[in-house]
């Protein structure tokens, strides 16, 4: 449970208040509500870029870490397809310094060639240390184009390659901050050792004065419903042989995520989950397999992964993954297991609220999803799934035109 | 009035850092039960921790076989049936094989503690390592390790961690594949009769920790029944540094090259640790720090680049990390130790000293988050045999220490003869 309190001030800027008394810290978040999915498909991976070259400098301060460093706080940020977000974490006392700093550039940044320049290099560096570097690193830049058709999911949040970030101009980083940089598209959230009196002081001291700007209206081409069953092979220097099926769901506010989360805690969330059981222990065909949902808020994907064990025919490996996910369809959970991962989400979440920066995080999320109050409400949503609506979402799920498989093997 | 957005709004010292001390209660077999109750959420932490027995050359990944497979099996229940149990309660359970400890750690809400401790009882003192088990533990561990194999950062800090300490201890050696062909269930079970008794056992509980709680440990770890007739006795590793400075590992398909550099140091017991902490963040702990802004925020050669002293029971070192793009590694190279030569020939201005002061008390407030966080700053005093005093000092020596001592220490203990492994292309 998380108390808070919200106002909005007259240019469209919606503030959450969470008071935490028992903590000496304070958390800003501002969460804007733009992401690699709002990217020009010619122009991919500006979303995050842009994230970066928010920390350049802004219009009246030259530089965004020094002085928040100075006060004792620390910063940073993370770009999805969805969102992009912003955080400050800094003694209470200093909370005004995190004001100062954060409202500054959403007012203005200091738009400059060399922290374009710089920056263009830092995250091509990081594509290659995330995704280029790495054995099965660019799983996601194939997995993506061919599960999405049409749908800005198609590439991932650094883009589709190192020449759109490469290209990206001044002109570009000055119409993307215009679009989607201002009031009317952002979610601030204080929360800690803070009052509610004092943040509406701040908040409308600091953000009051900058222009609502335009409000973006998203209008996104949502992706087909998919007829075929679609397969991709990558052979690549890697040691094992690796499976990924992606299947599409729905989007994160629909009530049937609930138990579309659950079915992949049920597969393979803990020693005791069916996939891991099954495949890694008792048969055993795979050294690791997961299923996770991406929880996106447009229609998403069900993922299951695995690397097989050396010398198990890939056949072999991905009967074994239906035969599981045929089980959920054709038989009736048992009231036990589904009561297992109930719990687990019940400890997750209490666990997850211990921490401040989480709890500042999630109401700002929830509140893009439609009301931070809502986030109070998930523990019971998830209680309420029952046996036959998990059958219900893995039956619609799990069929092969519904899914893309990417087989990517071994070359040695 | 005009809102002035040129100054920055005044700001406030830290003053006082509370921390939270644990209280501690003796067990009946002589087992220190540690305990922080601060938290209003209906949860709990118990870590079991347990000094690792002498590393043994012959089999020498035996000791973090034994941890990761504690639950695994015993001569009750199957190793499914064992997850089932932890699962069933909405529990967590973790478990790691440090180089001078291995713990055991359940999280569970404070309802379900009664489920779920008699499982950790079962699990520490009966573990049995089943065959089948073990030889799809060693399987699944090699395949793992081949992944890891084909990266650059995990190859340089394997290497870096055997030139520092020789292949001689725990903390050098480095692991290939077949070591794990090596491990016996015999072997697994000698360790954990030796390692997982109650003489050698420290308990520590976080969280909303009540008369319940500690009455539910007492009654199931308190008592004879895993005490061991032998007092283990652990000897000190054998560290057998490299004489080669520079050691190339040549991957001519990267894109980028890990650097990891650096040299041996001392522990968190010597009296020249905190100030090397302030001296190590203007270097490479933080975002702004020098590193930082020149090789990445000037220079664009990396996603990341940082520096860390890390303190072991009997070790410490100094090292640097980072991937850069491979037609840039030796520039990146060059302005690292030029940076290490900034430190040892200019004083840090006042301006950044301050600041790196502030930042540094400000982070570890931050660090503070919970009963957890209190018993981790705990945990990292009582396994080097200090006490509070140790960040009294720290505080202290933030706030206090000058630009003319810490270019002294950077003379001192950054001069030459760094080790340097670089993984990729030059």
């Amino acid at each position: 449970m998380i108390n808070f309190e919200r106002f909005t001030l007259n240019n469209g800027l919606r503030v959450l208040v969470h008071e935490d008394p028992a903590t000496p810290m304070a958390v800003l978040n501002v969460l804007y509500d733009v992401g690699a999915r709002d990217e020009d498909p010619t122009k991919t991976g500006f979303a995050h870029l842009f994230e970066h070259l928010m920390f350049g400098g802004s219009v009246n301060i030259p530089s965004y870490d020094e002085p928040l460093q100075r006060v004792g706080g620390e910063n940073n940020a993370f770009t999805t397809n969805d969102i992009t977000n912003y955080y400050i974490q800094v003694p209470a006392v200093n909370l005004e310094t995190a004001f100062w700093l954060e409202s500054d550039r959403m007012l203005s940044l200091a738009f400059s060639e060399k922290s374009l320049e710089v920056q263009r290099n830092v995250v091509c560096e990081e594509f290659k240390q995330r995704y280029l570097n790495q054995p099965y690193g660019d799983v996601w830049l194939n997995l993506r184009p061919l599960a999405f058709k049409k749908h800005p999911y198609q590439w991932a949040t650094i883009g589709k390659e190192l020449s759109h970030i490469e290209d990206a101009t001044l002109d570009d980083v000055k119409a993307f901050f215009t679009k989607h940089y201002n009031p009317q598209n952002a979610i601030l959230v204080v929360a800690g050792k803070v009052k509610l009196e004092e943040v509406k002081q701040l908040a409308e001291k600091w953000f009051g004065p900058i222009p609502a700007g335009e409000r973006y209206n998203r209008n996104l081409i949502q992706e087909p419903v998919q007829t075929e069953a679609r397969t991709q092979t990558i052979k690549a220097k890697v040691p094992l042989n690796a499976i990924y099926k992606a299947y599409h769901i729905g989007d994160r506010k629909q009530k049937e995520f609930y138990a579309t989360d659950l079915i992949s805690d049920l597969l393979s969330r803990g020693d005791s989950s069916r996939l891991y059981r099954s495949l890694v222990k008792e048969q055993p065909l795979f050294s690791e397999i997961n299923a996770y949902v991406s929880g996106d808020m447009d229609p998403g994907l069900f993922i299951v992964e695995g690397k097989l064990v050396n010398g198990v025919e890939m056949e072999q490996a991905e009967a074994a993954i239906q035969v599981e996910l045929e089980r959920l369809k054709n038989e009736v959970l048992q009231q036990d297991e589904l009561t297992k991962v109930k719990n687990k989400i019940e400890s997750t979440m209490v666990f997850s609220e211990l921490n401040l920066l989480d709890r500042a995080m999630n109401l700002a999320y929830f509140e893009l999803l439609g009301d931070a109050a809502n986030y109070n409400l998930e523990r019971e949503k998830y209680q309420s799934v029952t046996a036959n609506q998990i059958q219900e979402q893995a039956n619609k799920i799990f069929t092969d035109t519904n899914c893309s498989t990417l087989y990517y093997l071994s070359e040695n | 009035m005009i809102l002035d957005r040129k100054s920055e709004p005044q700001f406030k010292a830290i003053s006082s850092i509370k921390l939270i001390k644990p209280e501690c209660q003796k067990l009946q077999n002589g087992i220190d039960l540690y305990f922080i109750d601060a938290s209003e959420a209906d949860l709990v932490r118990v870590e079991f921790i347990f000094p690792n027995v002498d590393w043994n050359a012959a089999q020498p990944l035996a000791i973090g076989a034994t941890n990761s497979m504690l639950n695994e099996g015993t001569p009750h229940y199957t190793a499914s049936q064992l997850a089932d149990k932890i699962d069933f309660y909405g529990a967590f359970f973790q478990h790691e094989a440090g180089f001078d400890h291995s713990s055991v750690t359940l999280y569970s809400l404070n309802k379900h503690l009664k489920s779920t401790l008699p499982i950790i009882k079962e699990i520490i003192t009966e573990a049995c390592f089943p065959e089948q088990e073990l030889s799809t533990y060693i399987q699944n561990s090699k395949q793992k390790l081949k992944v890891n194999q084909q990266k650059n950062d995990f190859l340089a800090r394997k290497k870096f961690n055997q030139v520092l300490f020789g292949d001689n201890s725990y903390y050098g050696y480095n692991v290939q594949a077949e070591d794990y062909d090596k491990l016996t269930r015999e072997e697994l079970l000698a360790v954990r009769a030796k390692q997982y008794t109650a003489g050698n056992c420290i308990i520590i509980i976080s969280g909303k920790v009540k008369a319940e709680e500690r009455q539910l440990i007492a009654e199931l770890f308190g008592n004879d029944d895993w005490l061991s007739d032998e007092k283990l006795v652990v000897s000190k590793p054998v560290l057998e540094p490299s004489s080669t400075l520079v050691n190339f590992v040549e991957r001519p398909d990267a894109l980028q090259s890990a650097i990891r550099l650096g040299k041996p140091l001392f522990n968190k017991s010597h009296p020249d640790f905190q100030a090397m902490q302030v001296l190590n963040t203007v270097f490479g702990g933080y975002f702004g720090s020098r590193l930082m802004s020149n090789i990445r925020e000037d220079k664009g050669y990396t996603y990341g680049i940082g520096s860390a002293i890390v303190s072991l029971k009997e070790a410490g070192y100094f090292f640097v990390a980072t991937e850069v793009g491979a037609e840039v590694c030796s520039n990146a190279l060059t302005e690292i130790y030029k940076e290490i030569d900034i430190l040892k020939n200019i004083l840090i201005p006042d301006e950044e000293l301050s600041l790196v002061r502030n930042y540094m008390l400000g982070s570890f407030l931050g660090s503070l988050e919970n009963a957890f966080s209190h018993a981790d700053k705990f945990k990292g005093i009582l396994l080097y045999g200090l006490d509070y005093d140790y960040y009294e000092n720290f505080f202290e020596t933030v706030k206090t220490v000058t630009p003319q001592h810490l270019q002294q220490l950077a003379n001192k203990y950054l001069a030459d003869n760094f080790l340097e492994v670089v993984v990729g292309k030059k």
